[in-house]
């Protein structure tokens, strides 16, 4: 036999975007690790495992966190959100069309707020829960709330035009969903 | 960069991590939020054996406002208490330090207590741990015990805290009537650990200054006080011998303060810099003595207990904010 | 009519799927596959003594160990050199897995295999590597002394020593009024997009075949450098690049090491391995760009206009030149801009250090080569008192002069000979757009206030779209859906977007029914790849002329079944019709079911295709003489020469007076591309290159100390500029269409970032009143030069001594 002795595993119970996903994993299994190879949500991207890039943020219990930053066995029994879980219908990610995505998922894509997209479930999923706080911000205010995550395509301009947008996108579709169940 | 393997305990009680932290002794490091230590578990500079994951511990993620102190619990997170409304009432430098910790994201998952822990010199809470008097509440194997600020931090990234010991909260001494507070730091960028940064207190009475003092980031390897009394006492904030009252305090910050260089910036340079954060922020902390001195103690509200994220399932059971 | 396509600000086909985590990058495939690891040199320089692996082959879930001497004659050879040029008389490069020597801290030294990426660190933190260290050459100073060196057999450092002149350079240098000499400095950055490279390769026993992606900008020369090294006929290799998360010139460059240990692996296991490249491997064993020091001579009459340029500089290319020279022949070459040198010469030496290598970042030797010329522009506008736009203006090549021949070889060994561009009207624009005659008022009520503010402008010409070809495929199936493919990668410039309205553009087909490909050797095996601004250019240029075809072709069989003349014929939507009878008509589906003659009917639509479906002329083939089944087709576009774009930038900047922080206020692009097939895509390549230039100017450094450790191999420590250090910027175009291509279009991926060093020493130079000449700058550094100043030890720019702060105008 080997050497070193094989690791403890931990059988860890999370929900993730809505459902309860269980597996076992050694305790040092990051949550970003987690997500993308036991669970095989790729859309959370790793870009630097040291906690400052963000492109791993995802919503736990709708704060959002650093996935690299957080152990599996800790995230035990918590919600997360990752970009995945963000559409509001389920087959968004098969067809994704405007409506099926949340405000900020389709503000990004309407305003150019991406280019590579390996940053991006990371700004995503870090507005998405701005706006819950902050509906309706400034431009200053839009730039603040990304200024914790590195992009190195678009130069943050349409970002920053994409959280405005998004925000608008919010209110409408509040307005129009309550004037629908009116009629 | 994936961290070496650790054996992972999760106590739900003090009693229980005090236990595991003793059993394990040295071998051991104290997993909190972690927005410091996982990094550096994740490039592999440090390689504990085991993990006592406190996150699960009973007890420990709640602010209180007490007569002469905001009380930190160890499983707050920095957003946690810088939302805190009662937390802000009773001592707003709490918040003005705050938001200049990294990124919102890293201050919803890292506490406040794990931060003076860590006892970064480039760390903000623990010089206003040091400003504010402040005191770390200790569990050990046999009891509970007090660490004051000016025991507590004993060099970098050093503390007098004992491997089998667990800080459960910290209380930031509350100011008294009359004061103004102010914090300021500058970073190459926005979120950036600082190159230097200073948070100042000053107190007026009867229209001028009766204290002042003074604390600082990056450029002291301890948290140290300075006492800008002897520069400021006495002095009329906006009066004509207010500029040159700035002038001394300058001085005295220059005097007092022991920067190191590094790649971002020079050691003067660090120097020149907290020089002039502190006579910019002063002005700021004295105008506020004056027009929004921390509140006064309000006994109806005395005790308020909140839980540390806005969504008590992550922070484990705790009442509301109000 | 068909919506015009080409030219809109369309969304882009890529979005949907990406913002909803439906993107796939190269670690987000192969989860049942090993995972590699490597041992990396923590020393700069240093003989290989021992590796001893013992302790690490017993750790559960080990696969495999490898040094070099494990390495198959083909594989363990020195990698390849992939751009030889005469001068480069020293190439030296790398071995896949270092062979008794390392030359830079992170070259890979151990591979490890095992059944996930955390068991393979276990295994490489417990293999033992000892070391005998060598003298460490670091710094181009350092380097050029040649007292240490690199390569024991490479005399001075110098992998290359090369010389262009134009003119008499010394005849008009001693007849001239003013000379003036620069010394200058530019530190080293890197592309740091936010996927690191990634290699993911599956062997396929049965067929002796391998399948391989990797996160690179040329999958076509993955694939034929992977079977030189593994001796595999090409046509059992198949490269794909998946969704690649940023490139920036560092994913160029190949084979990396991994691209060739991990099919090795692959193939050698008989299970698929896979390698994700984590941020401090990215610092320490991929690429960086920039470190150069210059020194340039200029000579003057006293209205500015240029009578001689000498440049001399030297040029960091790290400890091995795997990709050639072609940077600092880039500097050479474009530091010219826009300008008319009168005589010009430059010379360079490409020297060795202990250090990463150094291959193309987005500008590619054109930042550094701006930067030269327009510290020189401000220079000569300082010494003769004159408006630092109108020196320029005055040195300008005329519309009327176009094109223009400066006389030098490009990168690509071809004339350096410009194409088009209007410089005065950009001038104009770009004054009109900062406010620049009006900037003396502002700065006076600045000074009013304590605050110091400056001006600043730099101007530039990029050779784009260099060959030697690309190809493109389009084919239109029997639905109508339009398949079109070309071989070079895509790293988020939205080519599946421009090339689908090219398409959509020359065929007269919905942009929904185009479905473009890119970096598939499976789909187009001839390619070369994305670089120097080369994609919309070349693969663009090739996919309308295949678009051009497919649509003589469809018109052809069209009109045949419609029984007019092609001529009478147009595609609106999809739908040939007749002009003017849109009711006689026949979708491009139907012709595609016509275009190929069939035996069999898999449905309704191919019924109309069978033998016995139909009339026909029982004299000719089914398939007529000279045509092709299918609907389809294939163009490639190879230019003589590169097409050149250009623009104008000019930023203001605040200093603080005390602590001499830098805040940029304003910051302006004119940007002229020629035509723009999507210009909300050309400005966020514009944003995006500019917010890279920010970062160069102002944040990020390589920051090694003398023993040649890298300080600052993190995100922490290195500075890229969040949106909190980017200022908005204002940006207008100008279109000068290329008369090169059929679409008359140039480049505009590498443009944002060219100008934005020089452009920031401008401003703060303009802000403080004594010259930089070292860049990036931080406060710091800033605050130690004002400290200089006040000494005595910098001069002040002569504008001070004159009457008034004001820009003088000529």
């Amino acid at each position: 036999m080997t050497e070193t002795t094989s690791e403890t595993l931990h059988d860890v119970t999370v929900t993730v975007n809505g459902v309860r996903h269980s597996a076992a994993v050694p305790a040092r299994r990051l949550l970003s690790d987690f997500l993308r190879h036991d669970l095989e949500l790729t859309g959370t991207h790793v870009g630097c495992e040291h906690g400052v890039c963000g492109a791993c943020t995802v919503l736990v219990d709708g704060q959002p966190m650093r996935s690299c930053l957080m152990f599996a066995v800790t995230a035990q029994d918590h919600a997360i959100t990752t970009v995945e879980g963000l559409c509001s219908a389920p087959d968004a990610r098969v067809a994704p069309t405007g409506e099926s995505m949340n405000p900020v998922q389709q503000a990004f894509a309407e305003c150019h707020g991406l280019q590579c997209g390996f940053c991006t479930p990371g700004f995503l999923t870090t507005v998405t829960a701005y706006l819950e706080e902050n509906p309706s911000p400034t431009s200053e205010e839009a730039r603040e709330a990304i200024s914790g995550n590195l992009c190195r395509c678009t130069g943050y301009q349409n970002i920053v035009k994409s959280v405005l947008r998004a925000a608008e996108i919010k209110a409408e579709r509040a307005g129009g969903a309550s004037g629908e169940e009116q009629s | 960069m994936k961290p070496a393997p650790f054996e992972h305990h999760a106590p739900l009680t003090v009693e229980q991590a005090v236990a595991v932290l003793t059993e394990v002794g040295h071998d051991g490091k104290v997993l909190a939020g972690g927005q410091s230590l996982i990094p550096i578990l994740n490039m592999r500079l440090a390689s504990p054996a085991h993990l006592v994951d406190i996150n699960r511990v009973a007890g420990l993620d709640t602010v209180e406002v007490t007569p002469d102190a905001v009380r930190v619990g160890a499983l707050v997170r920095h957003a946690g208490l810088e939302r805190s409304e009662s937390a802000y009432a009773a001592l707003p430098l709490l918040r003005q330090a705050l938001v200049n910790v990294a990124h919102p994201a890293i201050r919803n998952r890292g506490t406040t207590v794990g931060s003076i822990a860590h006892a970064d010199a480039a760390g903000e809470m623990p010089a206003i741990l040091a400003l504010t008097d402040g005191v770390v509440e200790v569990a050990g194997p046999t009891g509970s015990r007090e660490i004051a600020w000016s025991d507590f931090f004993l060099g970098a990234l050093e503390t007098s805290l004992a491997a089998e010991e667990l800080a459960v909260a910290v209380r930031f001494g509350r100011l008294p009537a009359g004061t103004g507070t102010a914090f300021t730091e500058a970073a190459r960028r926005h979120g950036d650990y600082a190159m230097a940064g200073v948070g100042v207190t000053v107190t007026v009475t009867d229209g001028v200054v009766s204290g002042a003092r003074a604390s600082f980031v990056s450029v002291t390897d301890v948290p140290s006080v300075l006492d800008l009394g002897p520069a400021l006492g006495g002095v009329e904030p906006g009066s004509g011998a207010w500029a040159s009252a700035l002038d001394d305090a300058a001085e005295a910050v220059r005097d007092h303060v022991d920067p190191e260089g590094d790649i971002h910036a020079s050691a003067d340079y660090r120097r020149m810099l907290v020089t002039e954060l502190t006579r910019r922020v002063l002005p700021q902390a004295a105008d506020r003595a004056t027009t929004a001195p921390n509140a006064a103690f309000d006994r109806e509200s005395a005790v308020t207990t909140l839980s540390s994220t806005p969504n008590a399932a992550f922070g484990g059971e705790g009442a509301s904010d109000d | 009519m068909t919506t015009q396509m080409f030219g809109a600000p369309i969304r882009r086909k890529e979005d949907p799927r990406l913002v909803t985590g439906g993107g796939r990058y190269l670690d987000d495939l192969g989860h049942d596959a090993l995972a590699a690891a490597f041992v990396r040199s923590p020393h700069a320089h240093a003989r290989i003594v021992d590796i001893d692996a013992s302790d690490a082959i017993d750790v559960e879930g080990v696969v495999g160990i490898y040094v070099h001497e494990d390495l198959p004659r083909s594989v363990g050879e020195p990698m390849p050199l992939l751009i030889p040029h005469p001068t480069l008389t020293h190439g030296r490069t790398g071995y896949a897995l270092a062979k008794d020597q390392v030359n830079h801290v992170g070259e890979a030294v151990v591979m490890v295999v095992a059944t996930d990426r955390y068991v393979a660190e276990d295994a490489c933190q417990r293999i033992r590597v000892s070391y005998e260290q060598l003298p460490v050459v670091v710094g181009i100073e350092t380097a050029r002394d040649g007292d240490l060196l690199v390569h024991d057999d490479v005399p001075g450092n110098v992998a290359a020593h090369m010389l262009q002149e134009v003119g008499d350079v010394d005849a008009a240098m001693a007849a001239a009024p003013h000379t003036l000499t620069l010394d200058l400095d530019i530190e080293r950055s890197a592309c740091m997009p936010m996927e690191g490279k990634g290699v993911y390769a599956r062997w396929d026993t049965e067929r002796g075949e391998l399948r391989m992606y990797s996160s690179t900008q040329t999958s076509t020369g993955v694939r034929a450098a992977v079977a030189a090294r593994l001796e595999l006929p090409l046509a059992k290799v198949e490269c794909i690049a998946p969704d690649v998360g940023g490139g920036f010139g560092v994913k160029i460059m190949h084979p990396w090491p991994e691209e060739v240990l991990v099919p090795w692996a692959a193939r050698l296991l008989g299970r698929p391995v896979k390698w994700a490249e984590d941020r401090r491997e990215h610092f320490i064993s991929s690429a960086h760009e920039r470190g150069q020091l210059q020194r340039v001579t200029v000579a003057f009459d006293d209205e500015g206009h240029l009578l001689a340029l000498d440049v001399k500089f030297w040029h960091d290319n790290g400890a091995y030149t795997p990709y050639g020279i072609i940077v600092p022949i880039i500097t050479s070459t474009q530091l010219l801009g826009p300008y008319k040198p009168g005589t010009y010469r430059c010379e360079f030496w490409s020297l060795y250090t202990n250090t990463v290598l150094v291959t193309p970042y987005r500008g590619a030797g054109r930042p550094q080569g701006c930067f030269a010329m327009e510290r020189t522009m401000d220079a000569i506008a300082d010494e003769l008192g004159l408006d630092r736009a109108e020196v320029r203006s005055r040195n300008f090549i005329l519309p009327t002069e176009m094109p223009w021949d400066h006389g030098l070889l490009f990168q690509d060994g071809r004339p350096l000979k410009y194409d088009s561009g209007d410089f005065p009207a950009s001038l104009a624009k770009l004054k009109e757009l900062v406010g620049w005659d009006d900037f003396a008022d502002y700065r006076r009520a600045a000074e009013a206030e304590g605050r110091k503010v400056g001006l600043g402008i730099g101007c530039y010409v990029e050779g784009t779209g260099v060959g030697p070809y690309e190809g493109g495929h389009i084919q239109i199936e029997t639905s109508g859906r339009v398949n079109v493919s070309t071989g070079l990668t895509s790293q988020g410039q939205g080519h599946e977007t421009v090339f689908a309205q090219i398409v959509a553009q020359e065929l007269g087909v919905r942009m929904e029914d185009v479905h473009v490909t890119t970096g598939d050797t499976r789909k187009m095996a001839y390619a070369v790849g994305t670089f120097a601004s080369r994609a919309a250019v070349m693969s663009g240029s090739a996919i309308a002329l295949g678009a051009r075809k497919v649509r003589e072709k469809a018109l052809r069989i069209a009109a045949d079944a419609l029984e007019v003349s092609p001529d009478d014929l147009e595609i609106v939507e999809g739908t040939v019709r007749v002009k003017g009878a849109p009711a006689t008509s026949m979708s491009l589906g139907t012709v595609s079911v016509l275009s190929n003659p069939l035996r069999y009917a898999f449905d309704e639509a191919a019924k109309a295709a069978t033998q016995f479906a139909g009339t026909f002329d029982p004299d000719k083939p089914p398939v007529a003489e000279g045509e092709e089944p299918g609907l389809e087709g294939k163009g490639f576009y190879s230019p003589t020469q590169a097409t050149f774009a250009n623009g104008m930038h000019a930023a203001i900047v605040e200093t603080d007076p005390v602590t001499a922080e830098i805040k940029i206020l304003r910051y302006c692009v004119i940007h002229d591309c020629g035509t723009m097939i999507n210009p909300m895509i050309v400005e966020g390549q514009v944003h995006g290159g500019v917010a890279q230039g920010v970062g160069g100017a102002l944040y990020e450094r390589m920051a090694y100390d003398e023993s040649g450790q890298l300080l600052n191999a993190s995100y922490m420590d290195f500075l890229m500029p969040y949106a909190s250090e980017v200022p908005t910027i204002e940006a207008d175009h100008l279109e000068t269409p290329s008369p090169l291509n059929p679409l008359g279009i140039k480049g505009a991926g590498e443009a944002g970032c060219i100008p934005v060093t020089a452009v920031i020493a401008s401003a703060i130079e303009d802000a403080e009143g004594f010259p930089i000449t070292r860049m990036p700058i931080s406060p710091y550094e800033l605050w130690e030069l004002r400290r200089r100043h006040a000494d005595g030890e910098i001069p002040s720019l002569h504008r001070l001594s004159r009457t008034s702060s004001k820009e003088p105008s000529a």
